[in-house]
């Protein structure tokens, strides 16, 4: 039940605050929304309590007829690899819904209920074992992202929400038609067809089958993660989507695409993936290599981090395919310190363009003389963007370096370069929009951050630290699953 | 099985009655809003549907008029279905009328008769249809008969004159092409949607779909599924074009019935493909799985197009048509309550969970896809990118109620009924897609009894 109520108590709460709230009662509004995000956030704290790290099996498994007639199931579980994404994306959204206090005056309750729906949404990704109701989630998101850009975006905004909705939709309609082969395959191999993705990962599957499902999968991976060349809808989103929408993209969606190759292309077609593996890393290498350095030249500070963001995505991807545990779980630790930090880096940007109404560099410089408390932040945040030891951005990137100088010393050396790149792009940022003298009379006029902008910059800082500190909670519940998915993944599925 | 069995078709008797009943009734009836004839006409459809509902229910198969109709479960379940449909049709329709002075007892009686019509289309056993006629005298000329079951033996038996026959199967196709609006034969429908009022566009693009899907079935699969090869051929063209035609063109439309036509022509288009892969390698093992996916498309396709050109008619006002899209700017301002339903049927149209329009995308999916075939993967892969061209338009409509300014803010007009089925139309569109399961088996129940009779 406890799934059930971490997906449904924010879509609940969220279809009510549009059903009842009304523009002017804002001020409740906001209220609501808060004590459903808390609430939502609450319920997936005893999955952290009660979860069993010994074992790999999914845990908190519900299960129930669905739709009969094609045997779809309500199944839902998770294990080592996705229980972190389920508090995750909770508490991001709690912290969404702080950020967006007096920022957003207009359509409040269909900006809240639209972030609350988006929430449970995709926590049923990350929790969904039947490869349709997984679809069914993993599409579901886009309406309300849509909205939300399109709603609340900044000039260019249709623009950048269609882009969104349609190249995400045109990599997850491959996958839809893979999803039904998968299970035409099952009805061929069990006689009777099923959705469920453990089944799916123990049903064996010729070469060349598995290298046209490993490629539909990754179209719709690759574009949600987003990996080089598909990446260009990532940059247009983040600029034009309001603060809340950046951080939900950044620090929740764009995992859900790294998700996938973990809970589907990997175990299910894992001999297409090792040939194929040699791709996924060069691509992964020009994210991190080549976008590093497009993020060196960005005068807009959202882009900067968006792209930053594309750059520490091809490091998860990188660890993934290198198929070695340091890489695989130095993925995941990226991914959830990337939610914490690049979530933290949007709301920076978001306090300064509240203030000024401006992304971009070259408007800011000598914040610090103004907002000290908010620059002693948002200096944090960039050291950890850019992975300095201590704060959540190192540990992922250090054991995914490790794993793959395990793996290759090359492709190590040339991965390590990121953090070079890394480090140049977000402290250069930072020298030319915090420190220095006063630039202009828009910094001159600023105020530093309220005790609601500090509460939500400090939680994330919390958090970063915490898991710099001492990842060991997090890596101890990834340990057994992702041991197991190696050993699966090791192993030929091709029929003798 | 030679007599008349008048039991089998009461429910058509009762139509034809009521229809005179309220015909005349209407002589009497002074109140601008015709309320004792509208009331006495909403009164017979759910009469009639109910007793459709009920045969259904009682799941047996019937012949009557001297095996000229066959009243079987898929038939009666369309019928029901139909009854909905022009029930839904006419309370939109009533206020719309009513402030164009349209508002004539002809309206219902119009609309009975015309349900009539469906109903017989849908038990029909005989094919004397008349818009197929040309290609059916080929027909009879090949087997010698008009009975439908008669044909199917003949057919099964070794064909007498196959070119003939399949010549004749030509002219079925392009009739029931027509009916449906499936491109290449797809001409009348923007023109019809557009210029008709929406009141009877809203009569011709509904329940009348659900009587053209079950004579295809009638037809082609009961009559003649011996030629299934010829006939899945001239269908996958028909489709294939259809949804290039049909979602190509919507992009370039301005207005919104318009664009409503063509993507009728395109949904028509995914409908069909549904219908052609129930025979594989000379294998009916698929069929009940395909034809009741095209079924349920059908079904679902009814109910929300019932929404789109209701929302039209509920956003009109004397004077104001309401049917450009950009008439629909703002709507999220002026009524968040009907710029989400209207989201909800765009997103049901362009096939997104969870509304029930995936399902339908995702049934015939499904039934393309167990074929196994290259080419029916080939044609699955073909029908998700074009819905991808779909997605466009009916997104763009979201946008310009969602993300543009409101360039009319006029409160609506429409009435507390109209508002209140509008509602329950949205939320029916939404159950389906969360619970989908109990419509699919009503579906599949249908076929398979159509199938084994």
């Amino acid at each position: 039940m406890l799934l059930s109520l971490a997906i449904f108590l924010p879509i609940v709460c969220g279809g009510l605050l549009l059903a009842i709230g009304r523009d002017d009662q804002k001020h409740a509004v906001r209220w609501l929304a808060l004590v459903a995000a808390v609430a939502s956030f609450l319920v997936t704290l005893p999955l952290i309590h009660l979860f069993d790290t010994t074992t790999a099996a999914m845990q908190f498994v519900e299960n129930q007829p669905w739709i009969e007639r094609f045997n779809i199931n309500y199944h839902l579980g998770v294990d080592g690899i996705s229980m972190w994404f389920v508090p995750l994306t909770a508490f991001i959204t709690v912290i969404v819904v702080i950020s967006a206090w007096e920022v957003i005056e207009t359509r409040v309750n269909q900006y809240m209920g639209a972030f609350l729906i988006l929430s449970g949404l995709m926590v049923g990704v990350f929790s969904a074992l039947d490869g349709m109701l997984f679809y069914v989630f993993f599409e579901a998101t886009l309406i309300p992202m849509y909205i939300i850009i399109g709603v609340w975006g900044g000039a260019n905004r249709v623009y950048a929400a269609f882009k969104f909705f349609l190249y995400t939709l045109a990599g997850s309609l491959l996958m839809l038609v893979a999803l039904l082969y998968l299970y035409y395959q099952c009805n061929l191999v069990n006689g009777v067809g099923s959705f469920d993705i453990q089944t799916w990962h123990k049903l064996p599957l010729s070469g060349t089958v598995q290298t046209y499902l490993f490629f539909a999968f990754l179209a719709a991976f690759s574009v949600k993660v987003p990996m080089w060349p598909v990446h260009t809808w990532l940059p247009d989103a983040h600029v034009e989507a309001p603060t809340g929408g950046s951080v939900v993209l950044a620090a929740i969606m764009l995992k859900l695409g790294c998700y996938g190759f973990l809970r589907f292309s990997l175990p299910i077609a894992p001999d297409a993936a090792h040939q194929w593996s040699w791709l996924i890393i060069a691509l992964s290498l020009i994210a991190v290599v080549y976008i590093g350095l497009v993020a060196l030249v960005q005068k807009d500070m959202k882009k900067l981090v968006a792209y930053s963001s594309i750059a520490h995505m091809g490091f998860v991807t990188l660890g993934f395919f290198i198929f070695n545990e340091l890489g695989v779980s130095g993925g995941l630790v990226q991914m959830i310190a990337h939610g914490f930090v690049s979530g933290a880096m949007f709301l920076c940007i978001g306090v300064l363009y509240d203030r000024v109404h401006s992304r971009e560099i070259a408007a800011y410089g000598g914040v610090v003389n103004t907002m000290p408390k908010f620059a002693a932040f948002a200096v944090f945040f960039g050291m950890a963007n850019c992975g300095l030891p201590a704060t959540a951005g190192f540990v992922g990137e250090w054991l995914v370096i490790l794993g793959t100088v395990q793996f290759n010393f090359w492709l190590g050396g040339v991965a390590a370069t990121a953090l070079v790149f890394g480090a140049a792009y977000t402290l250069w940022m930072i020298k030319r929009v915090y420190f220095g003298d006063i630039a202009n009379d828009d910094v001159r006029a600023l105020t530093d951050i309220n005790s609601r902008e500090f509460l939500m910059l400090a939680l994330l800082a919390v958090a970063t630290l915490y898991m710099g500190l001492y990842p060991k909670p997090f890596t101890d519940v990834m340990h057994e699953s992702v041991t197991e998915l190696l050993k699966h993944v090791a192993l030929s599925k091709i029929p003798a | 099985m030679n007599d008349m069995n008048w039991l089998a078709i009461y429910p058509e008797i009762l139509l034809l009655v009521m229809g005179c009943v309220v015909a005349l009734a209407d002589l009497w009836v002074t109140d601008e809003q015709r309320r004792p004839t509208y009331w006495l006409t909403q009164l017979t459809l759910v009469v009639v549907g109910g007793m459709h509902f009920a045969y259904f229910d009682a799941g047996v198969t019937t012949y009557a008029m001297q095996n000229m109709v066959v009243a079987d479960p898929m038939g009666h379940l369309l019928a029901g279905f139909a009854c909905l449909a022009t029930l839904i049709t006419l309370v939109y329709a009533r206020p719309y009328a009513a402030s164009r002075d349209m508002l004539k007892g002809e309206l219902f009686i119009l609309s009975l008769f015309s349900l009539l019509g469906i109903n017989v289309m849908l038990s029909a056993n005989n094919f004397l249809v008349g818009f197929l006629l040309y290609g059916l005298s080929m027909m009879y000329g090949a087997t010698g008969s008009l009975t439908i079951p008669e044909v199917f033996d003949v057919i099964s038996k070794g064909i007498p004159n196959k070119s003939v026959l399949v010549f004749g199967t030509v002219f079925v196709v392009a009739g029931l092409a027509f009916k449906l609006g499936a491109a290449p034969f797809h001409m009348w429908v923007p023109d019809v949607y557009q210029g008709a009022p929406t009141a009877v566009t809203l009569l011709i693009g509904g329940a009348p779909k659900l009587a053209a899907f079950a004579i295809t079935v009638r037809l082609l699969v009961e009559g003649m599924i011996g030629l299934a090869v010829d006939w899945q051929q001239m269908l996958v063209v028909l489709s294939v074009m259809s949804l290039l035609i049909g979602n190509l063109a919507a992009i370039a439309q301005s207005n919104l019935k318009r664009m409503l036509a063509y993507s009728t022509i395109a949904n028509m288009g995914f409908m069909l493909l549904g219908m052609t892969s129930g025979v594989v390698n000379d294998n009916t093992l698929s069929a009940s799985n395909a034809y009741s996916a095209a079924m349920f498309y059908a079904v679902t396709y009814v109910l929300t197009t019932l929404g789109t050109f209701g929302m039209i008619i509920l956003l009109s006002r004397q004077g104001h048509e309401a049917e450009e899209i950009k008439d629909l700017a703002g709507l999220a301002k002026r009524s968040p309550w009907f710029a989400l339903v209207m989201a909800i049927f765009m997103f049901s149209l362009a096939g997104l969970p969870p509304t029930v329009g995936f399902y339908a995308k995702l049934a015939v999916l499904q039934a393309l896809v167990s074929t196994g075939l290259p080419f029916y993967l080939w044609l699955a892969g073909f029908a998700v990118v074009v819905s991808l061209i779909g997605a466009f338009y009916y997104l763009r409509v979201v946008k310009v109620m969602f993300f543009d300014a409101p360039t009319d803010m006029a409160p609506l007009a429409a009435p507390g009924d109209v508002r209140f089925v509008m509602t329950l139309n949205g939320a029916a569109v939404l159950v389906f897609g969360l619970l989908p399961s109990g419509l699919l088996e009503l579906c599949k129940v249908a076929i398979r009894q159509a199938l084994a009779t």
